[in-house]
């Protein structure tokens, strides 16, 4: 189940990020390395990515988006997802709250090594793209026989 | 001697793994209004039409909804932008809404809430005669 990720949170984790974010603001850049094509913290739409042994698990948080308007493609081990969340604005009504994102989005995942681009597959549902791509046999760990 | 320690720190777990469940993720909304009504728009990936509740309490309306995505097994997580399973939201209504008729639509994770105003609220227009 999903508890697994959720679990991944720590406090500790939370105010590193607050103050990194913080950082961010007031310095224009942090001290700390990230990667280079890792996105800002709050950028549409989320992601979280899941390993085992057999292949990697990439959730795309995307509620409401024609499936059909998803660009996915992968080279070697670089995951690219692309789309656009048109949201339809209804002419002459008084709007309270626009929080929900509008537009074009791209978010790039760098992938373990030893994924095979050839096997992928992705499914859409009640909200959430998901990617799963499979890691190459040699990958897996393997029980060695003694003899 | 390391009894007490013992004790403590699963009950300190505990309470820990308490907090982190009342914590949940704020879905982002779009609010607007009418002539008829209030219509509220909020993304809330992940949850089936079985795992959203809605709730009228008086004047309070209350949007909550758990995130059900089966995983694979032996998953471990390596990036995690979504950290909480559960979406929570409120909002206070005003007595002029018609608690009774809100419609509700979820379709791709997105919920859309139809909320009218009551009849005798809809706006009129006064006319100005001229004496």
């Amino acid at each position: 189940m999903f508890g697994n990720l959720g679990n991944f949170d720590t406090g500790v984790l939370d105010e590193f990020r607050r103050m990194q974010r913080d950082l961010d603001q007031l310095f224009g850049a942090t001290p700390f390395p990230s990667s280079i094509r890792a996105a800002a913290r709050g950028t549409y739409p989320p992601i979280n990515i899941g390993t085992n042994p057999d292949q990697v698990d990439v959730y795309l948080f995307a509620a409401g988006v024609n499936p059909e308007r998803l660009d996915i493609s992968i080279q070697q081990n670089l995951l690219t997802i692309a789309g656009e969340r048109k949201l339809i604005t209804e002419e002459g009504a008084n709007y309270y709250r626009k929080e929900r994102y509008d537009g074009e989005f791209r978010r790039v995942v760098t992938l373990p090594d030893d994924v095979d681009p050839d096997k992928v597959e992705a499914t859409y549902s009640d909200g959430i793209l998901h990617v799963r791509i499979q890691r190459r046999e040699s990958a897996k760990p393997r029980q060695i026989e003694i003899k | 001697m390391n009894e007490t320690k013992d004790v403590a720190t699963p009950e300190k777990k505990a309470v820990a793994e308490a907090k982190d469940q009342d914590r949940a993720i704020r879905p982002a909304v779009d609010i607007f209004e009418d002539d008829t009504g209030l219509t509220l728009h909020a993304d809330m990936p992940g949850v089936s039409k079985d795992r959203l509740n809605l709730q009228i309490d008086n004047d309070s309306l209350s949007i909550d909804g758990e995130i059900d995505v089966p995983t694979p097994a032996g998953m471990e997580a390596v990036y995690v932008d979504v950290r909480y399973s559960r979406y929570q939201r409120s909002f206070s209504l005003s007595r002029e809404l018609d608690t009774d008729n809100i419609e509700a639509v979820l379709h791709d994770g997105l919920l859309i809430l139809r909320i009218p105003k009551r009849a005798e609220h809809k706006p009129r227009k006064i006319e100005i005669r001229t004496a």
